[in-house]
């Protein structure tokens, strides 16, 4: 049952059609994150829902309720901004009971909806301090704070993470995925990040030029990837050139040349093992070694060939090595080449 | 340390030489001794002057006229710049320059020839009585009121208070105004809630200027506001050529300077106090 649904939904500005019949179904309590490179109309998309964009054609329905020309005040809705557009001349206090405010909610009420809003978000310490006061997570608390205390049945979220550092990122990730669970409510969130969006939502969408390519679970993206951009953007991928066999299986060519398949195959996928044995011969070229695995860079009759191995403690392949490269031939994944545009 | 007294040295000179100088002589001037008979006795001090000034009611008038002048100029640049910044602030492009450059042409042009110039409209037979007249109205006496010298000065202060309101409205983050809409409010309590607090300090200079410049104006309440009309540094003027009476023009200016300064500080007290918590300045 479709909560919050985007039918045919278009965004034209002038010549540039920035969003293209973008149809999306969201479930009750589902997290979607909208994943694509900047300028790929994940952003339009989000600010039609929230109504600060208007929509060239398509609608927008939520709850069985036609928001598609709704004012944005008139919606309802929970929005983080990516710049957390706090009010910076409020106290954390006051920006969290604005919405309140606005609802006419009586202060007493207001008080204990705020402190409970605080205990959520953890910032119970900072109410009364001003959002120039606090650092970067915690002023994205403040932003989600006051987007949550108003109730929406959905949240929006735009970029919430890109102006964290990298190890306030993740923890952050983790923390919206909790209270998101907490809470229950619907959320939509836009990103570029893939390793944001595979690690926290229900479910990807992948858009690229406008137009939704791919949408499916994180797993199922990473593993069975679409086209060869979404390969290449969820995740490190090989793209090699294959066939089908005479079982109707792609394989992989065994000589460089133009193969009748794309195929697609994760670093993580692929055995190094002697040389001479394996499907091809590969001599490493670099190295890199991440703390929990090593990054190989091969080159093989097939071109460079990234492989990751797991680090177990044994002392790493040199360059200049000679290997073979194995892999489960099932874990190939044939890529739609016509999709790639 | 050394070499940054060395650098400011050459503004310093010129800052003392014009202003610091020049203001030390009027002071001194406003405690000498005036004889018609022989002129300003520089060797004799007197308070008189100052005696003069605050027993004569004629000095009140003059000051709490210039006082409400500039007070309702300082007002009305408010209500007409600060929804022209905001508007200046929420156009495209091309358009936000010119109109900015179009708001800052008349300060290329002389204030005398600005206050000629409505002269020229509001005189006795100027353009807008003639329009009248050809309408078959009476004509109104505009020209040498307190509103000939009002619409004058708001014209000319406007671009003062819109260039500070301008420059705060540049801070604003735009997305505020989004987040406030999606919390459910109105663009009427966008714009009391979210942007009027967070120009205050623009505002808040603008007002200074504009007063400053208001109550010690003197081309626009000469010109429009005529022998009848004075301002007090229209009085100070009267003093000086037509009555030779520089110590008493040097008094008033003073006096002016001090009433001036006292207003404006209070002022910057009264607002900042209100908002210095909030806006972290």
């Amino acid at each position: 049952m479709a909560f919050l649904e985007l039918q045919a939904l278009c965004k034209r500005y002038g010549p540039v059609q920035a969003v293209v019949a973008t149809d999306l179904s969201v479930s009750q309590g589902e997290f979607v994150s909208l994943l694509g490179p900047s300028g790929c109309g994940k952003t339009t998309t989000l600010q039609m829902i929230a109504g600060f964009v208007d929509v060239t054609s398509g609608r927008i329905v939520l709850d069985g309720r036609d928001i598609t020309h709704a004012k944005p005040s008139s919606r309802g809705l929970g929005v983080v901004f990516q710049s957390y557009a706090l009010f910076p001349h409020m106290s954390v206090r006051d920006n969290v009971a604005f919405g309140l405010k606005m609802r006419k909610v009586s202060s007493s009420d207001i008080r204990t909806r705020v402190d409970q809003v605080l205990a959520l978000v953890r910032l119970t310490a900072h109410a009364e301090r001003y959002p120039r006061e606090l650092s970067g997570g915690q002023r994205q608390r403040v932003a989600l704070a006051r987007a949550l205390v108003i109730q929406p049945p959905v949240l929006l979220l735009d970029e919430p993470l890109s102006n964290l550092d990298a190890s306030l990122r993740e923890e952050m990730q983790f923390e919206i995925r909790r209270i998101q669970c907490e809470v229950g409510i619907t959320t939509l969130m836009v990103t570029h990040d893939q390793a944001e969006a595979l690690s926290i939502s229900d479910r990807v969408v992948v858009m690229q030029a406008g137009q939704v390519t791919q949408i499916d679970e994180p797993y199922k993206l990473y593993e069975h990837p679409r086209t060869p951009f979404i390969s290449g953007f969820v995740g490190k991928a090989n793209l090699l050139p294959g066939e089908y066999d005479t079982l109707g299986q792609p394989q992989v060519l065994a000589q460089a040349g133009e193969g009748e398949l794309m195929l697609s195959l994760r670093p993580e996928k692929i055995d190094l093992c002697n040389a001479g044995e394996g499907r091809i011969q590969g001599r490493i070229v670099t190295r890199y070694f991440l703390g929990s695995q090593w990054l190989y860079r091969l080159e093989t009759v097939l071109g460079e060939i990234t492989v990751v191995r797991r680090n177990d403690g044994s002392a790493p392949l040199g360059t200049g090595v000679a290997v073979g490269l194995d892999w489960p031939h099932e874990l190939l994944r044939v890529l739609d080449r016509e999709a790639c545009a | 340390m050394s070499r940054g007294y060395l650098l400011s040295a050459p503004a310093l000179a010129l800052f003392v030489a014009l202003l610091i100088v020049p203001l030390g002589l009027t002071l001194v001037l406003s405690f000498n001794l005036f004889d018609y008979e022989v002129g300003v006795k520089s060797d004799s001090y007197t308070l008189a002057n100052y005696a003069s000034l605050l027993s004569d009611s004629y000095f009140y008038e003059i000051f709490w006229r210039t006082f409400w002048i500039s007070a309702l100029v300082t007002l009305l640049c408010v209500v007409i710049g600060v929804p022209e910044a905001y508007i200046l602030s929420r156009m495209g492009t091309p358009w936000r320059s010119i109109f900015l450059i179009l708001i800052l042409t008349p300060l290329l042009i002389s204030v005398v020839v600005r206050a000629f110039g409505w002269s020229l409209l509001l005189g006795a037979d100027g353009l807008i009585n003639q329009a009248i007249a050809a309408l078959g109205g009476r004509p109104l006496k505009m020209l040498y009121t307190p509103f000939a010298v009002i619409l004058a000065l708001v014209h000319v202060m406007l671009p003062f208070m819109i260039i500070p309101v301008w420059t705060s409205l540049q801070k604003l983050d735009p997305a505020a105004e989004q987040a406030a809409q999606s919390l459910g409010a109105s663009q009427a309590k966008v714009m009391r809630m979210v942007v009027l607090p967070q120009i205050m300090p623009g505002v808040l200079s603008g007002t200074l200027i504009v007063f400053g410049l208001a109550a010690s104006s003197f081309a626009i309440p000469g010109l429009l506001g005529g022998r009848r009309l004075k301002m007090v540094a229209t009085v100070v003027y009267d003093q000086y050529l037509s009555e030779l009476n520089w110590p008493m023009g040097a008094t008033i200016a003073v006096a002016l300077l001090l009433a001036n300064l006292l207003i404006m500080l209070s002022w910057n007290r009264l607002v900042e106090g209100r908002y210095k918590k909030a806006l972290g300045e």
